[in-house]
């Protein structure tokens, strides 16, 4: 028997990423400025650190119901409501999931299967493709624009739409550029979307690193609210990134379907981290404050460095990621994250991970110190001044 | 204004020119803001964490509970400044409570502290009593933890 024949077809044509050499690459490599993390570089705060011990100490290490604790859903109803207008009942409208990917996975299972279409923006993060794959559906890519700040526009989305498609995914703040939808934004996209049988899976994961101005949901128009699947989580916003920790909120005939899946598949969320999570919510406020000044004063500083090393850069208003063309260079992607790497010993990630439109561009990530942001950006202008010179 | 503080308090040494781009400011309009924090006195100066521990300087703390009889008129501020003024005090701060001085007393030993306490603090005039307690360990001091610089052991690439 060859085992290879047995995996199924559909996990089996998914493509690896195609950058997996560069990854090998990057973990050979000692001592290498890294900027191709995508997760917070600060620690968990430590009182919700101290949280998720004290639950351990009291011997809390059973299951919590399926849906998460009670308390920990009301804190999430609280939180939407204060952060970003959004209502949703903790009974039956909130479910906490392991991390925002499983949230992401069992929102296409529950929505999507063969025959179904789902538009999927990029460049974004690279799970949304294989987990509508995954659920037999067929992912629509939309390829976002430079000159539009990489936002979804009503044209693209438009464009995209077919009789077949049953989902939208609307990843902002985006992961890799930065990009973020504001209220002006959103309401040409609902627009399009209100007459339609469309649900929208909106991946929030990075809201509260929005930086001048708040971030808006989809959600809270009220036109949009029961078609649209809210996904949000602790990993970014809370530095928890390890602790696994994220929920989806919507429809009560939404939530009941994840709910389904969440139940046989995976039982219940960790529940240290729910204990955790419940102190994040309650007595966090300014710990997020503090991270989000941190990182919009680095997101300055890298986005001032790119631009100085000759590279176009448009100003990334959310996440953690500056999202610069290494056009002028004349170096695909590829080539010029592998040879940074090699000449500079700098890390960034080949745009091109996240999608093939991202051709020509690079994610730096500045959940760094400021010095490895200054020291990196420092080899980033050697290297494009070398370049510009023909060596 | 605040912002800039909130850096230089974590880091003196940063430039000007870094805290412009960081706060999307002009180097002219940063330079002329922390000119002003000067003169008002609200920026004291600049000085350097040390770990003297890791150094061959012997070095000894000691924190000093201090009772005072307060001043006609001048209330306790006389006495406090009587105290302050010796350069072996560290920090003096005027305290709700049990007692009303805390002095931080730094010296080469043990002795040295004690013949400053016995010499110097106890014999004013205005001093009832002093309760004296050596630093064993420092674990955090001004916001620094001492042993502990956690290592970034995050995975070269995530996406």
């Amino acid at each position: 028997m060859n085992i290879a024949d047995m995996i199924s077809p559909r996990v089996k044509n998914v493509p690896p990423s195609g950058i997996r050499k560069f990854f090998d690459l990057v973990n050979e490599v000692k001592d290498a400025i890294s900027l191709s993390i995508g997760e917070p570089d600060f620690v968990t705060p430590w009182s919700i650190r101290e949280a998720g011990i004290y639950s351990l100490e009291k011997g809390r290490t059973h299951y919590s119901p399926n849906a998460g604790f009670s308390q920990l859903r009301e804190e999430i109803a609280k939180y939407l409501k204060r952060k970003f207008e959004l209502s949703y009942n903790p009974e039956n409208e909130i479910i906490v999931t392991v991390g925002g990917s499983e949230a992401i996975d069992i929102a296409l299972r529950s929505l999507v299967g063969p025959g179904d279409e789902v538009i999927i923006p990029e460049p974004s993060f690279v799970a949304y493709k294989p987990c509508a794959i995954f659920a037999g559906a067929t992912p629509v890519t939309v390829n976002l624009k430079s000159e539009d700040g990489f936002k979804l526009t009503p044209e693209l989305l438009e464009e995209a739409i077919t009789e077949r498609t049953k989902a939208l995914i609307l990843p902002f703040p985006n992961n890799p550029t930065g990009s973020i939808m504001t209220r002006e934004d959103l309401a040409k996209i609902v627009e399009v979307l209100k007459n339609k049988n469309i649900i929208v899976i909106s991946d929030e994961i990075y809201a509260e690193l929005t930086y001048e101005g708040r971030h808006v949901s989809i959600a809270s128009f009220p036109e949009m609210r029961d078609k649209t699947l809210v996904i949000n989580g602790f990993s970014k916003a809370y530095a928890m990134t390890g602790w696994r920790l994220g929920y989806a909120c919507g429809h009560p005939d939404l939530i009941a379907a994840l709910y389904k899946i969440h139940q046989y598949a995976i039982m219940c969320s960790p529940t240290t981290a729910q204990y955790a999570a419940i102190e994040a919510l309650r007595n966090c406020d300014e710990d997020i404050q503090m991270m989000v000044r941190e990182y919009n004063r680095r997101r300055r500083v890298m986005v001032d460095g790119f631009r100085k090393a000759g590279l176009e850069c448009f100003e990334p208003m959310g996440a953690f990621y500056v999202f610069p063309s290494i056009k002028s260079t004349g170096l695909s992607s590829n080539e010029f994250s592998e040879r940074l790497l090699i000449e500079e010993k700098v890390a960034v990630v080949p745009g091109t991970a996240f999608g093939e439109c991202a051709e020509g561009y690079i994610r730096a990530c500045y959940a760094y110190s400021i010095d490895d942001i200054n020291e990196a950006m420092r080899r980033i202008r050697n290297f494009t001044e070398r370049h510009k010179r023909g060596i | 204004m605040e912002e800039i503080l909130e850096i230089l308090e974590k880091n003196s040494k940063i430039s000007a020119e870094q805290i412009a781009v960081m706060l999307n400011k002009s180097v002219e309009e940063v330079e002329a803001a922390i000119k002003k924090l000067e003169e008002e006195n609200i920026i004291l100066g600049y000085s350097t964490m040390i770990n003297w521990e890791k150094t061959d300087r012997e070095l000894v703390t000691a924190l000093i509970e201090v009772k005072v009889t307060p001043q006609r008129g001048e209330g306790f501020d006389k006495v406090a400044e009587r105290i302050y003024r010796y350069p072996q005090v560290k920090a003096c701060y005027l305290m709700s409570g049990g007692f009303d001085l805390t002095v931080i007393v730094e010296g080469r030993n043990i002795k040295e502290v004690a013949m400053f306490v016995a010499e110097k603090l106890a014999p004013l005039e205005s001093v009832m009593s002093t309760s004296t307690h050596f630093v064993l360990k420092r674990y955090k001091d001004k916001d620094v933890i001492f042993e502990g610089k956690e290592k970034d052991d995050r995975e070269a690439i995530v996406l």
